[in-house]
């Protein structure tokens, strides 16, 4: 595996995901509706589990072979992340619901 | 081979998150927007997941598992949340685009509102009105 080469898709990478951050802040700011926001925030905790991908894969280090190590421990705080979003998510969508939070 | 592959998959998958986000900025009302952001967000995310465990086959499997386990996760919980959320949206009375053609869930939204002891929607659209003036 070229590092150099994964380093280039990574960066893109970086670019694409940082563009639909900046869209989804967009929706957040103008949405003229709460529901709105819900769904904007919902979608940026899942482009946040892209940006923990990047990052696991960013070749920082390489071994005596050229060949990139990765840094799995960023794959935790992903499946971490995409969990709490997800209970956040329910927990908004009660509330717009106007339901109480235990039933 | 795999390396390839995983390039691949990793590159339709940032298309797809970034279609997705457009989707969410120039669609008309909460349910396309959710409905766009949503699909085209969670497939994208999932192939980059699954191009990041492609990245790990055979050399790092904490990476590989990982990587697994998150997109099923994603998978799972993403259209969930964004079900939960436009159902919240329409029973809270948030009005569809003009453009729409069908609604077929006025009736129900109207039952579950009179058992939870929610105002109609005749009156929530008076109270925006007398809110806007």
């Amino acid at each position: 595996m070229n590092a150099a080469v994964l380093e280039g898709l990574l960066q893109v990478a970086m670019v694409v995901l940082l563009l639909g951050s900046v869209l989804c802040l967009d929706r957040i700011g103008r949405g003229p509706t709460a529901p709105d926001r819900t769904v904007a925030i919902d979608i940026l905790g899942t482009l946040m589990v892209g940006f923990c991908c990047v990052m696991a894969l960013w070749p920082y280090r390489t071994d005596a072979a050229g060949q990139p190590l990765f840094q799995d421990y960023y794959m935790t705080i992903a499946i971490a992340w995409a969990l709490t979003s997800f209970v956040g998510t329910l927990a908004l969508a009660k509330y717009l619901e106007g339901r109480s939070y235990d039933a | 081979m795999l390396e390839t592959i995983a390039y691949w998959v990793f590159g339709i998958g940032l298309a797809f998150d970034l279609l997705g986000c457009i989707g969410l900025v120039r669609l008309p009302d909460v349910y396309n927007r959710a409905q766009a952001a949503t699909k085209c967000v969670t497939l994208g995310t999932c192939m980059i997941l699954t191009a990041t465990a492609l990245f790990g086959f055979g050399s790092n499997w904490s990476l590989f598992v990982k990587g697994i386990i998150c997109a099923g996760f994603v998978l799972l919980t993403s259209p969930v949340g964004a079900h939960a959320v436009c159902r919240g949206a329409y029973i809270s009375g948030v009005p569809l685009a003009d453009v729409s053609v069908e609604d077929s869930f006025v009736q129900r939204a109207e039952e579950i509102r009179k058992e939870r002891d929610l105002p109609s929607e005749e009156v929530r659209r008076e109270e925006t009105e007398a809110e806007r003036t």
